[in-house]
């Protein structure tokens, strides 16, 4: 079996990031960036499924600039097996991602794909179901726990309202929540080893996709501030201040 | 400009944020058709028709949409879409699960998780985990948008008896299969549409302090709500985790108890009215964005609040 991971270059979660102050879009200027942490939870969760000999090969894949090399580069020291990198230098939206990587998915024809359930930059929670659908496979989002057997792949899901159970034909598309799995540090040998790891590197031209974009970024501004508040001296004071003079409780 | 809204529901009832979503469709236009798939839906669409702002009720009563498999339920969407230049869903697990795998049969780049209106085409919507909001404006000619709840007033049940039109069920996917659902059981309020929600976070240190919280959420009519820290610990189930990737709350009473305010979590509460903390570390992040802050050890604070309420 043959597990592909789409993943993504993203600021680093600890960054607090802003606006240009033209609002034009947002500061990445000299900010750290990382491998998105939903979709190392996703690795991990192909490594894993490899480590317990039910995959042959995990195929790290990311659209984007050459920097997302370096993103591959660590896939590969946490265990993939090879990575393909389709060069652009625009960002794409969703859907352009989705598409990109369903022509790559033709072409590798795995049997699982994992991926995040979101990007923490933009926030979108969309490429795994797109990616569904433009290849008409079964999609469980959000996934918490995945068990394999021949043909299909049961998955528990983080649903609103408590866990869901779910069972797809393979090919399939899972998204990973967070707590799937708690990801690897890759280790210095690892990391050694990683770079001489096949990377292949296309460039989004060969594969004939349209990805032109289909929204515009007006602005981008801070969120309305609140006011800082005060500190209460006593729990007596909190009650009093609840009843008086915020009126949120009787 | 006509929009379609898909009713998010459990076959019994509509879910709240239908009505916020159906509010945030009102602001575009008035000509709004409410979807319901599932099965045995009759209580449902009674429901749906008196909601205030529809002109109609759409009704795919089949056994193939009772668990709203995503494979299933966009193939109907699908079919319907072309009488409709938007296409909305509440962004909650079941609209984020479900709407992707429309736009992308439709071939339109999706806009999640709206929070304002701007125009027929332009949106506000947050972005890395709410630092920032980004308006976007969309160029194609259909709009899929899921739709933040806290962000829009949920609609009235003010209408009259709405028309209902039945629609065909579109032919199985058949690729994927519902096997279980445990659902929490509560007599509390729903976090995301509750008045007051008091959360727990890694200060709690186990699942049995948080009948701490339990009582005085019962008190005051409340949800309780967690930190991821809280439930990655286990304890509490995952449905109760507010931020960034979890639930999004704006009651008018937020506690956070024992919780630092990382910006993931602040994501998922800090459009709340009034935010309280209690935290021993006068120096946590979750003081700078609190209306009244108290400085104390939980197990003392606690037990001592439930005592004055
Ligand atoms: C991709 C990603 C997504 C995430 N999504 C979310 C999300 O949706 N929601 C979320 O909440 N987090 C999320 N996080 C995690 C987030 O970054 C923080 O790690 C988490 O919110 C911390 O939880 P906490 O505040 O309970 O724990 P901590 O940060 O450990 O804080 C515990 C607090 O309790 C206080 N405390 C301890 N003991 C006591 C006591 N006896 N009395 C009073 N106070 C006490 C401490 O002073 C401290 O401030 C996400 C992280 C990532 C990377």
């Amino acid at each position: 079996m043959k597990i592909l991971v789409p993943l993504k270059r993203v600021v680093d979660y600890n960054v607090k990031v802003r606006p240009l102050p033209d609002n034009t879009n947002v500061d990445l200027n000299n900010v750290k960036m990382s491998v998105n942490p939903f979709c190392e939870i996703a690795l991990e969760e192909a490594v894993r499924i490899k480590e317990a000999g039910n995959a042959e090969e995990v195929i790290a894949i990311t659209v984007g600039k050459s920097e997302s090399q370096e993103q591959l580069r660590t896939a590969l020291a946490l265990g993939a097996d090879r990575a393909i990198l389709v060069e652009t230098e625009s960002l794409l939206e969703p859907l352009a991602i989705a598409k990109v990587i369903s022509k790559v998915v033709e072409e590798e024809k795995p049997d699982l794909i994992i991926l995040g359930k979101q990007a923490i930059d933009g926030d979108n929670n969309q490429t795994g179901q797109m990616l569904g659908a433009l290849l008409d496979y079964p999609q469980a989002t959000n996934a918490s726990e995945v068990i394999l057997d021949d043909s299909s792949v049961t998955v528990t899901r983080e649903i609103d309202g408590g866990l869901q159970t779910l069972k797809l034909n393979k090919p399939a598309i899972v998204t990973t929540d967070l707590r799937l799995n708690e990801p690897r540090y890759a280790s210095l040998p690892n990391i050694m080893k990683a770079k001489k790891k096949e990377l292949t590197i296309k460039n989004i031209s060969e594969l004939g996709v349209d990805v032109e974009p289909r929204t515009e970024l007006l602005s981008v501004e801070l969120p309305p501030s609140r006011d800082a508040g005060i500190i209460v001296e006593s729990v007596d004071e909190l009650v009093d201040k609840l009843k008086n003079e915020a009126k949120v409780i009787g | 400009m006509s929009i379609l809204v898909i009713a998010e529901h459990d076959n019994v009832n509509l879910k709240g944020a239908t009505l916020n979503t159906v509010a945030a469709a009102k602001e575009i236009g008035s000509d709004i058709t409410l979807l319901v798939a599932g099965s045995d839906t009759s209580s449902v669409i009674s429901e749906a028709q008196q909601l205030n702002g529809i002109t109609k009720v759409l009704s795919c009563d089949n056994d193939l949409y009772k668990n709203s498999l995503a494979e299933e339920l966009s193939n109907l969407v699908v079919s319907l879409a072309s009488s409709f230049s938007y296409i909305l869903a509440p962004a909650t697990t079941f609209g984020k699960n479900l709407l992707p795998r429309i736009s992308a049969k439709l071939d339109v780049q999706q806009i999640s998780d709206i929070i304002s209106i701007e125009s027929e085409d332009t949106f506000k919507r947050p972005i890395y985990a709410g630092s920032c909001i980004a308006t976007v404006k969309s160029n194609d000619t259909v709009k899929l948008i899921t739709v933040r709840s806290t962000a829009f007033d949920p609609v009235a049940n003010d209408n009259s008896d709405v028309p209902v039109e039945p629609v065909d069920a579109s032919t199985s996917a058949n690729i994927s299969e519902f096997v279980s659902e445990e659902l929490a059981k509560s007599d509390r309020p729903e976090l995301t549409s509750a008045n007051i929600v008091i959360s727990g976070g890694r200060g709690m240190q186990s699942g049995d302090n948080f009948h701490l919280l339990d009582s005085i959420a019962d008190k005051l009519g409340a949800a309780v709500g967690a930190s991821r820290a809280a439930v990655d610990a286990g304890f509490v189930p995952n449905d109760y985790q507010v931020g960034q990737t979890g639930k999004i709350v704006a009651p008018d009473l937020y506690i956070a108890v024992g919780i630092s305010g990382a910006i993931q979590h602040l994501a998922g509460m800090k459009d709340s009215k009034v935010i309280v903390a209690i935290n021993k570390d006068e120096d946590a992040p979750i003081f700078q964005v609190s209306d009244y802050g108290l400085v104390s050890d939980l197990f003392d604070a606690l037990p001592e609040l439930d005592s004055k309420l």
